[in-house]
């Protein structure tokens, strides 16, 4: 864009720039005040009018203590374990397979590779509640349902195509001559596998493995379906679940300080890697 | 890596292959095999978790199954089809989940271009505004979902307390205002998404056709028209077939914002609460299979109707 901009047009983009950031953020901001209130100020008193509402006018730190206090027996320690266990794991397995795969469709000949990325596809559009009642009826068979085993399959079958797809746009770029070139200045096959083409495959499969872990981070309706307690419940089912759970004092503000503590960790990921996101979330998709 | 050395080779036979078919060489055939064997997990765990479930469901949907009476199992061919095709209440879950799915759909796409062009045409900014639109996407669902509620809801929220708002609106009462509530917290989610399908389709668009339109005496309007919206037609029927797709299946927002009350059902919810709630397992799985077969006519409505080139195609070298 070299075109020159008056005055006017600049203030046009900047307050469109505002006004999506006002977007993005709003909600945040509203949660975490949230969160912040005491019991007393937590709901709406007559005349407190809008701003009254929307910003605290105590805060205090006890609805997060409050999620904590009895440990892995109160409401909120041991399914944010499971989430961060279930997710991590599911995102493990299903990069390395995904690499495998990928690294196939992208380098080898053989029949069957369009086979294998459009069948990725259709999974990618599959309705999750459509496989529901029957992996509720198998994990309940093989011994899998509450399990954090139970969760981590669908998690890594379902996230698997958006991971293939990214990792076969990436490694489609990276110029595996070099590899090659390495052997022939005399570095074995494996010191080439691992300075030369591990380096340049590591950014695709972080930016695969970021896409796999939200995935499996934001999942409520496998979490609520194949879990019946705290042994494998992840935070957005135990979120759900909350409502009744705290005696002493209003459930809002608990709820609020559980969702700020999960959406942080997001909010740093894309911080940190937004450019990686978006690389991979476009990657896929606007290809063909 | 035996592939990287074997990679000459088979482009060799692959090109000879197309003409006159010869035996294939051990290299190609040793690089088939490891294909298929690097390829063999991912497909093994995509098909446990789908096409073995649905062809289970399909074998439950002809049987009645309720977990609560497992005694009384049996073979009842397609009745429970007829159950649920002849019961209002599939009918209005459908209606309900078309209509969060089109003016959801219809909304995001109208916002997600806005904010895709002001990103595409940004000077400045554009990486603030780039990771400001990630944090909804990279939002738990059921979270957004709690947000917008506890926002509208009487006793916590602050909508009622803004002008023209009625102080003791109950947006949870009622059908439509519960479905606004329940399609904003899917719009303010999921925009982001689409506009960054949409950016990437934007930057492939050549910048010296706007110059030469400009030249031409095209306005902005007519550009817009004219180039980059045709242009970015396959970007755009992704984007909207994948999101379609996608809000069909709503489940998150509706479960914790009404849990399908006053009207509010989706299909996913009528499945679960057959499924998992009730625990009628043949029921439930005719219902799953009926969503399955929505899905599929309309991402077959999609690829047909619309000429919506699935990415892979061409992506296939």
């Amino acid at each position: 864009m070299t075109e020159q901009r008056t005055a006017q047009e600049r203030i046009i983009w900047l307050l469109g720039i505002v006004v999506v950031i006002f977007y993005a953020l709003f909600p945040v901001l509203w949660i975490i005040s949230l969160s912040l209130k005491t019991p007393a100020t937590v709901t709406v008193t007559p005349n407190e009018g809008f701003w009254g509402t929307l910003v605290p006018s105590e805060a205090t730190f006890k609805n997060y203590e409050a999620l904590f206090t009895d440990g892995l027996d109160g409401p909120f320690l041991k399914p944010l374990i499971n989430s961060i266990g279930i997710a991590l794991i599911a995102t493990v397995i299903a990069i390395v397979l995904a690499s495998f795969a990928a690294y196939a469709i992208a380098r080898l000949d053989f029949p069957g590779k369009t086979a294998v990325l459009g069948g990725a596809l259709a999974i990618a559009m599959f309705p999750a509640i459509s496989t529901v009642g029957p992996l509720f009826d198998m994990w309940r068979a093989l011994g899998l349902y509450d399990t954090w085993a139970g969760l981590i399959i669908p998690y890594l079958s379902f996230s698997l195509p958006l991971a293939i797809y990214t990792l076969v746009a990436f490694f489609r770029e990276i110029p595996w001559e070099l590899e090659q070139a390495a052997q022939v200045d005399g570095a074995t096959p494996f010191q080439a596998f691992r300075k030369v083409i591990v380096p340049l495959a590591t950014p695709g499969m972080f930016t695969a493995a970021i896409l796999v872990f939200i995935f499996a981070w934001n999942d409520f309706l496998f979490a609520i379906s194949l879990t019946s307690s705290d042994a494998s419940r992840t935070v957005p089912a135990a979120l759900a679940f909350f409502t009744g759970d705290s005696q002493f004092t209003q459930p809002f503000a608990n709820i609020a300080a559980a969702a700020v503590i999960v959406t942080i960790p997001i909010i740093i990921f894309v911080l940190i890697f937004q450019r990686r996101i978006v690389a991979g979330l476009t990657s896929g998709a606007v290809k063909g | 890596m035996e592939a990287a050395t074997s990679a000459p080779a088979a482009e060799a036979a692959t090109s000879s292959g197309k003409a006159k078919k010869p035996p294939l060489s051990d290299r190609a055939r040793s690089e088939r095999r490891l294909g298929w064997l690097l390829c063999a997990p991912a497909v093994l765990a995509m098909l446990l978790v789908t096409a073995y479930p649905i062809i289970y469901a399909f074998v439950l949907s002809l049987q009645r199954f309720d977990l609560r009476f497992p005694d009384e199992r049996e073979f009842v061919g397609l009745s429970n089809y007829v159950d649920v095709l002849t019961s209002s209440l599939w009918w209005t879950d459908v209606a309900n989940t078309l209509g969060v799915t089109v003016v959801s759909v219809a909304i995001e796409f109208t916002l997600g271009m806005a904010i895709a062009l002001l990103m595409h045409r940004a000077i400045f900014g554009r990486g603030v505004v780039r990771t400001s639109v990630l944090i909804p996407y990279g939002i738990v669902t059921v979270v957004a979902a709690f947000t917008w509620q506890f926002a509208f809801q009487p006793d916590t929220g602050f909508v009622n307390q803004l002008p023209f708002v009625a102080d003791d609106m109950n947006w949870f009462g009622e059908r439509f205002s519960a479905f606004f509530v329940i399609i904003l917290a899917e719009v303010w989610k999921t925009t982001p998404f689409i506009a960054l399908l949409l950016l990437a389709g934007m930057t492939t668009i050549d910048d010296g056709l706007y110059e030469a339109a400009k030249v031409d005496g095209a306005n902005a309007v007519q550009r817009f028209f004219r180039i980059t919206l045709p242009l970015m037609k396959p970007a755009i029927l992704v984007a909207l077939l994948f999101r379609t797709l996608d809000a069909f299946r709503v489940f998150d927002s509706i479960f914790v914002m009404t849990r399908g009350s006053v009207d509010t059902e989706s299909v996913s919810i009528l499945g679960y609460n057959q499924l998992i709630s009730r625990l009628n397992l043949g029921l439930g799985s005719a219902v799953s299979v009926l969503i399955f077969v929505c899905v599929l006519i309309i991402a077959f409505l999609f690829v047909k109707g619309f000429g919506t080139s699935v990415p892979g195609k061409e992506d296939d070298r």
